[in-house]
């Protein structure tokens, strides 16, 4: 299964850029589910560690916020996508330093209650923020190069798809690295951890940390993706879609969050322009039928249609 | 056997009314094997629990190489040589028995390079090396929480010892192993520990097994100890014999009735 990933990742990116030319409109619905998947790369490694963030909606808004407010002093993707994700990583130490302190429910409401705090200083602060009305993000040049809207959206389709690769594989290695094996212990025996030495807190505030850089990421791509952000951005709603995309792609692999960005935003897109009133119902059934029969994911039934476990 | 290594004086711990601990006083030799044995709530575990730093007494110094520990953090102790296994296995459930024991091995060395594999040679070696001492090679490949109760106990002990530490401290090294193989396992178990040159403290039930491999045997009784010396002594005390081993040996004789 662990073999089949990179073959199916660069599938995956072929079948991205193929759709990308094919159908113009479906390279922003895919920047944005890149953009997703990146973010939601973060909720998979925590769920590594048995805990579910409600709240991740506040690293997305965060780095999109970022990328809004800083562009006109700091006009170029490259330069904005590093503050966002240094932003981001620093938010989530400061965040992380008092939410690793708790498991389970107690983690999760936690995050939701920060990201909801973040929400209401984005509507309150109207003299800053714009309130509601959000913030409109100009096409920007992209490592020094200025460009025409087209290309634009083509350069950021291609960071996207860069970071999604180069991000999947930094993962995966943290993963079966003895810090990410040391995380998936917090899950079952965290008290070994500690009569072994480790300690469980600073493993988890490790993994809270990148979850927060790759949050701050997906967020400022999204920002110069949608080129509006507003204070929908860190919504409950929001971090509840991050969660949601990773259980339907499922946690077992760094492809799972893209298989489930690209599932759900395509079945939103097309279900919202057949079914206008019922396409949250069907997103819904979705991933009823994931949860009932596949429930490793997308990425499980991947594995078991090649052949493989998931792991 | 020669030096004082582990010494615990006046250790007292209240949970509410119950004294788990009401005055300890031992000194562990570096080298020996030293057996607590006690009925249920005599406080073996809490002592084990106050050594490696999981309780703190409420008064009381536990020394270890002539420093003071009390009250240090789990995972300080454990640097400073001290490994503890558990009554119930812990294990990572979703690993195999060689991933534990690879993550022992790795958190000795410190964990904290995130992009070198788990897998790498090294700790696969030392983990193979550790499972083929205590005769687990066979089942490396299994999801600790698919092993039955013998191999879980064998590897949570081993997981302890990949840690390398001078005092492993036991906590029943043998419940929940089948009584046919309880021998072959201690036997296995003694060993390791003498190759590796572990002082060990272990809680025993088994009077057979604390016979034979006990160089000292504390008597724990109400949060005191209530006798220490070698086995032969000790188990022959009649005090011992109907406070603790006549309960334990003979489970099953009824008491003898009253003249």
């Amino acid at each position: 299964m662990r073999k089949i990933e990179p073959i199916l990742a660069v599938l995956l990116a072929a079948a991205m850029i193929a759709a990308a030319i094919a159908a113009p409109w479906l390279r922003f619905v895919l920047t944005i589910a890149l953009a997703k998947g990146i973010a939601v790369l973060g909720i998979m490694l925590l769920l590594r560690a048995g805990q579910v963030s409600f709240g991740h909606a506040l690293y997305v808004a965060f780095g999109a916020y970022v990328v809004a407010f800083l562009a006109p002093r700091l006009n170029d993707a490259v330069l904005l996508l590093a503050a966002a994700a240094v932003g981001a990583g620093l938010l989530g130490l400061l965040i992380g330093l008092f939410v690793a302190r708790y498991r389970q429910i107690f983690f999760g409401m936690l995050n939701l209650a920060m990201c909801m705090v973040f929400y209401s200083l984005l509507e309150k602060l109207y003299h800053i923020t714009r309130g509601s009305d959000g913030i409109r993000v100009e096409v920007m040049p992209v490592a020094g190069q200025a460009l025409d809207r087209v290309a634009y959206e083509w350069a950021i389709f291609g960071i996207a798809l860069a970071l999604a690769l180069g991000l999947g594989i930094l993962l995966r290695l943290y993963l079966s690295s003895p810090m990410g094996e040391a995380l998936a212990g917090i899950k079952t025996r965290e008290t070994r951890l500690e009569f072994m030495g480790v300690p469980a807190r600073g493993v988890l505030l490790s993994a809270y940390v990148i979850s927060a850089v790759v949050g701050g990421i997906g967020g400022a791509l999204i920002a110069m993706t949608s080129r509006h952000v507003t204070p929908l951005l860190s919504y409950w709603t929001a971090s509840g879609e991050l969660v949601f995309i990773a259980i339907l792609g499922g946690a077992g692999g760094v492809l799972g969050p893209f298989l489930g960005a690209a599932a759900y935003e395509l079945i939103r897109v097309y279900a919202a322009a057949s079914f206008a009133d019922a396409w949250q119902m069907i997103l819904g059934a979705a991933l009823l039928l994931v949860i009932l029969f596949a429930p490793g994911g997308l990425w499980g039934m991947a594995g078991r249609l090649a052949g493989g476990r998931g792991r | 056997m020669s030096e004082v290594l582990l010494q615990a004086a006046g250790l007292r711990l209240a949970f509410g009314g119950v004294r788990a601990a009401d005055g300890i006083d031992l000194a562990v030799m570096g080298g020996e094997f030293l057996a607590i044995i006690g009925p249920n709530g005599a406080g073996k575990t809490t002592f084990i629990n106050m050594t490696t730093g999981y309780l703190r007494p409420q008064s009381g110094e536990i020394t270890y190489e002539g420093r003071r520990i009390t009250g240090m953090a789990p995972r300080a102790i454990v640097k400073l040589g001290i490994a503890r296994s558990f009554q119930l296995p812990q294990l990572f459930l979703e690993h195999t028995v060689e991933q534990n024991l690879a993550l022992a091995v790795a958190s000795r060395e410190g964990i904290w390079s995130p992009l070198a594999p788990l897998r790498r040679p090294r700790y696969r070696e030392e983990a193979h090396d550790l499972l083929e001492r205590f005769g687990l090679a066979a089942i490396a490949g299994t999801r600790a929480d698919a092993l039955n109760e013998g191999a879980r106990k064998l590897a949570d002990i081993a997981m302890a010892v990949a840690l390398r530490p001078r005092l492993l401290l036991m906590d029943e090294p043998t419940s929940g192993v089948a009584a046919s193989e309880k021998m072959a396992v201690v036997e296995t178990l003694a060993r390791v520990l003498r190759e590796a040159k572990v002082t060990a403290v272990f809680v025993e039930h088994d009077m057979d097994v604390v016979e034979r491999f006990a160089d000292r045997v504390a008597v724990w009784s109400q949060g005191r100890i209530a006798a220490l010396g070698p086995p032969q002594e000790v188990l022959a005390d009649p005090a011992v014999q109907r406070d603790v081993i006549g309960i334990e040996r003979h489970p099953a004789t009824p008491e003898a009735p009253h003249a």
